[in-house]
């Protein structure tokens, strides 16, 4: 071996010109492994929008459908549940809805296109348990001031009739209200917005 | 280089050895396939959906992707093309009850990869090649798959073609009873059908560039892509050449 | 024997790394300041190939395996489901088929290399018989792979190849039923094939691979020359003197043959990952049907020269002991070979003509055991084998004999 003709200037160059062109090669080829994770057009169509007869929910009651398969609630309200929306609003940390977790025609205390018929994603801002509807009340062993909402099993979180989260609890948000709009009085399609919204 | 020899010698063996292989079916007609043509494959979708669809499935494909992947728009798909479904994520199932067993004998064929499995050109040639025969319960037969069950769905279209080597007299006389013209090689048309013989190889091709496309929607993508790495590949593999020459400069 | 720890005295955090981990002696040891003879040839290069191969086919495996089923009634569906539905999924799964067959072109090149330069001969023996353990699992593997898609070819395969184990006496049938798990192909049998291809065979062959390349750093390459560089050491530094670091040279060079490799390659994945109805056969687009065999059942072209023997021998269990014979065959090599000489460079016309002959006998085989059975086919069959195993079992004869050239005292090497 010896180094007769080595130019190391030309050298450095081809490795560093070469050490980048290979390594941008080595970055794009992980790119189709990785996107194959992402959700397949099987997981795509199973998340389509979601259409639901609501006319059989009876008032005070819920009904649950999945909806990219989290669990969708649907309330009926009554007079009373909503009358109840303003007496806790002293506890709740956003009792405005001002965090975006509605789409805006549905940000208002209600949080829904209409008062009365709630629909929201069942799923708890914490940690992803579905919290448990209790519309009895009063009910000391979740709150003094309960009015009749949601308890979420896992980590004691509460929320009221409109899923505005209670204080000093530990979910951080309000519970989400998805993407909806009516088909016609008594149809709701979950996951697309009204038109024209 | 007497190695260099004998790999050469092996070659030209393995290049002379198909001569002797086992053929298959001559097929008549000539095909190649072509998936860049992209009003060719609307024409087949919409073939596929009006005259197949009925009893054939692909049930491994989904409308929403034939409409993205063709450049139907939704609307359109909705009003022509989607038969048994109306969301777009849906596969193409075909309207037949599961005892459809009971009316052809089998189950027919989902047909998502069938151009995969019979080649396309044996589609081609197998819509091509129905001619009539009295002693088939469907009184049709088929040169590409003797004994097919499956009934001449495309004749209102291409005619009846009779067999020239089965039926050759047959075949003459009725063909001048009608004044038929010479419906492909070895058939003869005893009556015309809808299309004339140039429309419906059209039909034929159309339809079948269609299913070569549900076989692997991801075709055209993968060589498009496939271009891409190639040339990437050249300006690497040139890099790499050049460093191989400048560090074995040294080596004596 | 004591152990110094970080003999490099490496400093900061890499020496921090090698006072407990030998990170640059094994980067130095194996591949940093591995001398290698210089006079490699292209022959060379498949080594590394089938690393590079190895590579792509756990990782797209491992990839696939995200998304497909090992259950009878979802398998084919589930390939049909990566090809369409999972982004990308066509691609990872062409990877994987056209890798398995550029798997067999890598590693049959590597082997007929070790033919040509003698390879195996002492001290190589254990690398070559780690080599030949690697090359049965390789087959193990392909096979359990095949099935997965659950195609016609698959299960008719399946059948075929399981049925192999009946001809053994007495205990043969209730092998059979006890491997399938089942008295036919059926979803237990894919499901064992599914644990066998991505867990056990996997596992094995990576710890073979490592052993092969621990062997061969150990007692160090041979060359095209077929003589050991170890006779002539540079004085000063105590390596060989026809011996490179394979740090840069054979890094680039290795490099440039990848991409080259890469270019073909990809150009099958991406061109014709089909290989022409050989590297994905059209019937294996038939879901498995255990009514219906094909017409035309044919194993995989890799394994044609083997199956060609199996049909020329005209007695079941003589078949089938001739089959796996054909494999294990390849084991006995190093004591087979009494040549003077190593590498083919330096050897006869006799030896010669007995690789050329078996060269063509190969591919013959392997051709004729794709096709459909026909009395050519058997007749070339039947000679094939002859041939094959008289390659064998005559060398330690005609090797002796052989006239051999007198071997160079140093590498032949032209500077380019």
């Amino acid at each position: 071996m010896s180094n007769q003709g080595v130019d190391p200037g030309r050298r450095r160059f081809l490795t560093l010109t070469t050490s980048v062109v290979g390594g941008a090669g080595a970055v794009a080829a992980a790119w189709p492994f990785l996107a194959s994770l992402k959700p397949s057009e099987r997981a795509k169509a199973l998340g389509a929008p979601v259409t639901v007869d609501i006319s059989k929910v009876e008032a005070g009651q819920r009904i649950i459908f999945p909806w990219r398969g989290k669990p969708v609630w649907v309330v009926n309200r009554t007079d009373e549940m909503l009358a109840s929306l303003p007496k806790v609003t002293d506890d709740l940390r956003d009792p405005d809805s001002q965090e975006p977790q509605q789409p805006s025609y549905a940000q208002n205390e209600a949080r829904s296109i209409k008062p009365k018929v709630l629909v929201m994603v069942g799923s708890c801002t914490h940690l992803g348990c579905s919290p448990s509807f209790r519309p009895d009340h009063p009910a000391p062993d979740i709150d003094p001031n309960w009015q009749g909402g949601f308890y979420c099993p896992c980590h004691g979180s509460k929320f009221d009739l409109a899923g505005r989260v209670y204080k000093s609890v530990p979910a951080p948000l309000n519970l989400l209200v998805p993407p909806h709009r009516y088909e016609d009085d008594h149809t709701i399609v979950v996951g697309e917005d009204p038109v024209g919204a | 280089m007497k190695r260099i020899k004998h790999i050469l010698f092996a070659g030209a063996l393995m290049a002379a050895a198909p001569a002797f292989a086992s053929s298959e079916t001559a097929m008549p007609y000539k095909f190649e396939p072509d998936t860049g043509n992209e009003a060719s494959l609307q024409r087949g979708a919409r073939n596929f959906m009006n005259y197949c669809s009925g009893c054939h499935s692909m049930r491994h494909m989904r409308y929403g992707r034939v409409g993205q992947d063709l450049g139907i728009p939704e609307d359109l798909m909705q009003a022509n093309l989607m038969f048994t479904s109306k969301k777009p994520g849906d596969h193409i199932l075909s309207a037949m009850p599961a005892d459809a067993e009971q009316w052809f004998g089998k189950q027919p064929p989902d047909l998502t990869v069938e151009t995969r499995m019979r080649g396309p050109e044996w589609v081609y040639n197998y819509l091509m090649t129905f001619y009539l025969d009295p002693s088939r319960p469907a009184g049709t037969n088929n040169l590409m798959l003797p004994g097919a069950s499956m009934p001449h769905v495309l004749g209102e279209l291409q005619g009846w073609q009779v067999m020239e080597t089965a039926h050759a007299e047959e075949g003459a006389a009725a063909a001048e009873a009608h004044g038929g013209a010479h419906a492909g090689p070895g058939f003869t048309l005893v009556s015309k059908g809808s299309l004339d013989e140039k429309e419906y190889e059209k039909f034929v091709a159309d339809t079948v560039n269609f299913m070569v496309y549900t076989a692997e929607p991801g075709r055209n993508g993968r060589i498009s892509l496939g271009i891409k790495v190639m040339l990437y590949l050249l300006v690497l593999t040139g890099l790499f050449y050049l460093l191989k020459r400048e560090f074995w400069k040294e080596v004596h | 024997m004591a152990i110094t720890p970080n003999p490099h005295k490496t400093t900061g955090l890499l020496g921090w790394i090698d006072d407990r981990f030998p990170l640059t002696k094994l980067w130095k040891d194996q591949w940093g300041e591995y001398y290698a003879p210089k006079n490699f040839n292209w022959w060379y290069i498949f080594g590394i190939l089938s690393l590079v191969v190895l590579v792509n086919q756990l990782l797209s495996g491992i990839f696939l395996t995200m998304h497909y089923k090992p259950d009878a009634a979802q398998a084919w569906d589930s390939v049909e489901y990566i090809m369409r539905d999972v982004p990308w999924g066509n691609v990872i799964r062409y990877l994987h088929s056209t890798g398995a067959s550029a798997f067999f072109v890598v590693v049959y090149l590597h082997m007929y290399r070790g033919l040509l330069y003698g390879s195996y001969r002492k001290p190589r023996e254990l690398i070559w018989l780690f080599g030949c353990l690697i090359f049965l699992c390789l087959m193990a593997e392909a096979f359990a792979g095949y099935v997965l898609p659950w195609g016609q070819m698959s299960y008719w395969g399946a059948q075929v190849i399981i049925s192999l184990f009946g001809a053994i006496p007495v205990i043969g049938n209730d092998l059979v039923v006890w491997i399938q798990g089942d008295y036919i192909p059926s979803d237990a049998t894919l499901n064992r094939l599914f644990s066998l291809h991505v867990v056990a065979i996997p596992f094995v062959l990576v710890g073979l691979v490592v052993a092969h390349l621990i062997a061969l750093h150990e007692v160090g390459s041979g060359n095209p020359d077929g003589i050991e560089v170890k006779k002539h050491k540079n004085p000063e530094t105590g390596h060989p003197l026809d011996s490179i670091p394979s740090h840069p040279y054979y890094t680039v060079k290795d490099m440039l043959g990848v991409g080259v490799f890469l270019l073909i390659f990809l150009g099958v994945v991406f061109f014709a990952p089909d290989g022409g109805g050989y590297f994905l056969e059209k019937p294996n687009f038939e879901p498995a049907n255990p009514l219906v065999t094909p017409p035309h059942i044919t194993p995989a072209w890799y394994f044609g020269a083997f199956y060609a023997i199996l049909r020329a021998i005209p007695n079941k269990l003589m078949g089938v002991i001739g089959m796996f014979g054909a494999v294990l065959a390849f084991f006995a090599l190093p004591w087979l070979d009494r040549s003077k000489v190593k590498s083919i460079r330096y050897k006869g016309w006799i030896f010669k003509t007995a690789i050329a002959l078996f060269t063509v006998t190969f591919i013959l085989l392997c051709y004729f055991g794709m096709q459909a059975p026909s009395e050519i086919g058997t007749l070339v069959s039947r000679i094939g084998t002859a041939i094959y195993f008289g390659f064998f079992l005559l060398m330690p004869i005609y090797s002796k004999i052989d006239k051999t050239k007198p071997e160079p005292e140093r590498v032949t090497y032209e500077a380019h």
